[in-house]
């Protein structure tokens, strides 16, 4: 009996303790997770109803059920938003091509080499703003410094660049590539620098060839680098909206037109904001699978 | 036969060679490859800093020009003409064109080009002696004469055309306090989550690691709705609050926090000091690092972002710089000069701000490399 008072009592008291616990930790926790209530968790579950719903925010909403997935399915220009989404992504690998050579090139602590990584990082901190701006420019079909460079290097018939279909899109991509090879080959540099030296040394000793160093022991020693770098990649890359904003409008005839450009303009040109949820929640979808996959797939290899 | 056995002449000679060799493959082709590479990479804001610089009609040149220049211009019958330079008779003449024909034009020559000034912007041979006759030279010796000619007055143009000092002040405002906001309450979030015990801790983290790989498209439109009903749209709450709390910092911030040895706090709380003291006097300045890291990475993101500023402000008064450039494109479309001095202008503040902070910039992205 005694026993069991103590206990009661020891439980009230733990009880007493946790409560006191609570409240510090929840104490420490509200300006950050009432924020994120506000400002995450609730508009998540508010643009969820809104995917089965339509409405143009001046009329009162209207629950439609699944038709704006429906209409999804159906909509042609969707699909091609989707697929200039994806076919934006192939600047991907040649993007960490670059980004792993540069790495490569400024691996040995050599003299000046940090003017060098600095240039080379230049781009990834300018505003894509300021940074489209200037490459819609660059890829002016007559005076711009692209072709004008490329018609003193006996050239003709040059790209029109951004007012063709079929080389706004690479245009789009090279320019990515400029912009962004400096952050990645950082990843890689750090990546690089953490391989132990002792690996290279035996390999030297079994005869390998600079090449052979690099496929058997660089390049498998990459893999969670690599790994990291394409999963930010796809992820930024479903992302795709300011470049397109500045530089195309979405145009030529819809050839640089993304999925976030096409919600945007559903949402706040067109007001259809029932669509653009649904398409939104399409986009989220689509990344959260491929990232799965990818963390089942190439997730399982690279780690060591 | 092994090298043992070769003459001390032809030692000499190989060990030469590998110097070479050597020579090459680890300075001088590093070397160029960089310098290459880092002209490439270069090469677009010189181009852009040069036509920022020049007068508007000096941008439509072949082969394209680095340095700004302009055609010297002469006033001629009542009308400006631009002056042309070739070597004619032997002698180096200054021309006016009077016709153009397909393969020739008719010229005056300009016998002397008296003092060359800037007047309204062009630069122009004051007092020219012109002859009256004309002459047919073939139209592909003609070349423009041009002289050095900076155009500075592009960037108060551009500065003017729309409000910069406006857009300046907005994005000053809004990156500092949501950076000051976010830095503040994820350190906060981060302590409790990784250092405080009581219920539902771990799930409540879960649930923000949840909703981290939740793309902000998802969220955009309900929290522009909320923003709208509140009457708050092209206000600086909305460009700020929404920003200012962020999973993201303070998953980065727990994860450091737990690499933080807990002796020194268990000391600390049996001499009976407070969480929020333990918090600032320990975790904060043991985190200076991962701190520098959040705020160099939230500053960047928040001074660069785009779409969130671009649905919630209307106004000129209100706008961000990058939105404000947009805008300023849409007024300018293809004025080359005053689009890419407003670039400049719009670079320049970050450009210097990393250049000074490298080490921040860095060292943050292998951190997030590493830890995300």
């Amino acid at each position: 009996m005694e026993n069991t008072l103590s206990l009661k009592a020891a439980s009230k008291r733990k009880t007493k303790k946790e409560l006191r616990n609570l409240g510090i930790g929840m104490a420490f926790l509200a300006p950050n997770i009432l924020g994120f209530l506000l400002f995450t968790l609730l508009p998540v579950f508010a643009s969820f109803l809104l995917a089965f719903c339509q409405w143009d925010i001046f009329n009162p909403a209207k629950f439609v059920g699944f038709s704006n997935f429906v209409t999804l399915f159906r909509d042609t220009l969707f699909w091609k938003y989707f697929w200039n989404t994806l076919y934006f992504m192939f600047g991907i690998p040649l993007g960490m091509a670059a980004s792993l050579g540069l790495a490569l090139l400024i691996k040995n602590q050599m003299k000046g080499v940090t003017l060098f990584r600095t240039i080379y990082f230049l781009p990834v901190v300018s505003s894509i703003i300021a940074v489209s701006l200037l490459w819609r420019w660059i890829y002016n079909p007559d005076f711009g410094l692209l072709n004008s460079f490329l018609k003193s290097l006996g050239f003709h018939n040059l790209p029109q660049w951004l007012s063709s279909t079929t080389w706004a899109k690479p245009a789009i991509i090279i320019m990515g590539i400029w912009q962004g090879a400096g952050y990645n080959m950082l990843l890689y540099l750090a990546a690089l620098q953490g391989i132990p030296s002792h690996l290279y040394e035996a390999a030297e000793i079994d005869g390998a060839s600079k090449w052979q160093q690099f496929t058997n022991v660089t390049w498998p020693l990459l893999g969670p680098t690599n790994f990291f770098i394409i999963i930010m990649g796809v992820i930024n890359g479903f992302q795709t909206f300011a470049q397109i904003f500045v530089m195309t409008n979405g145009g030529p005839a819809g050839s640089t037109t993304t999925i976030v450009y096409y919600i945007y303009n559903n949402a706040f040109k067109w007001f259809k904001m029932g669509y653009a949820s649904s398409m939104s929640w399409f986009l989220f979808l689509v990344m959260f699978i491929v990232t799965l996959l990818q963390w089942r797939y190439a997730g399982e290899k690279v780690t060591y | 036969m092994s090298y043992l056995d070769l003459t001390e002449i032809e030692k000499q000679r190989i060990k030469k060679r590998t110097a070479i060799i050597n020579l090459l493959n680890k300075k001088i082709i590093p070397y160029f490859l960089m310098t290459i590479i880092g002209l490439t990479m270069i090469a677009p804001f010189i181009w852009m800093i040069s036509t920022s610089l020049k007068e508007s009609g000096a941008i439509f040149t072949f082969p394209p020009e680095w340095i700004p220049r302009s055609q010297i211009m002469v006033n001629y019958n009542g009308s400006k003409q631009g002056v042309f330079q070739a070597n004619y008779k032997g002698k180096k003449t200054y021309f006016i064109r009077s016709r153009i024909f397909k393969d020739d034009a008719t010229v005056h020559i300009i016998q002397s080009i008296g003092p060359i000034k800037k007047i309204n912007d062009k630069l122009t041979a004051v007092s020219p002696q012109i002859s009256p006759d004309e002459i047919v030279v073939p139209n592909k010796i003609l070349k423009s004469y041009k002289k050095i000619f900076i155009r500075w007055k592009n960037y108060i143009e551009a500065w003017k055309a729309v409000p910069f000092g406006r857009f300046f002040l907005n994005s000053i405002i809004v990156t500092f306090t949501v950076t000051a906001g976010q830095v503040l309450t994820s350190s906060l979030a981060a302590f409790a989550f990784a250092r405080l015990e009581f219920p539902g801790r771990d799930k409540i983290f879960l649930g923000y690691l949840g909703t981290m790989m939740i793309p902000g498209q998802v969220t955009m439109i309900p929290v522009f709705i909320l923003l709208k009903k509140l009457g708050w749209i092209d206000t600086y709450q909305a460009l700020i609050l929404p920003g200012m709390f962020t999973a993201y910092g303070t998953f980065l911030l727990r994860q450091f926090f737990l690499t933080i040895p807990k002796d020194l706090e268990d000391a600390a709380t049996i001499d009976g000091c407070s969480k929020l003291r333990i918090w600032a006097t320990i975790i904060i300045p043991l985190s200076k690092a991962a701190l520098a890291t959040l705020t160099t990475f939230t500053f960047m993101f928040v001074w660069n972002d785009f779409m969130w500023p671009l649905i919630v402000t209307k106004s000129m008064k209100m706008k961000t710089l990058p939105v404000g450039l947009a805008s300023f494109q849409g007024l300018y479309t293809t004025n080359w000069t005053l689009l890419m001095a407003a670039s400049v202008i719009v670079l320049v503040p970050v450009l210097i701000l990393y250049i000074f902070n490298q080490r921040y910039f860095t060292e943050g992205i292998v951190l997030s490399g590493l830890k995300g």
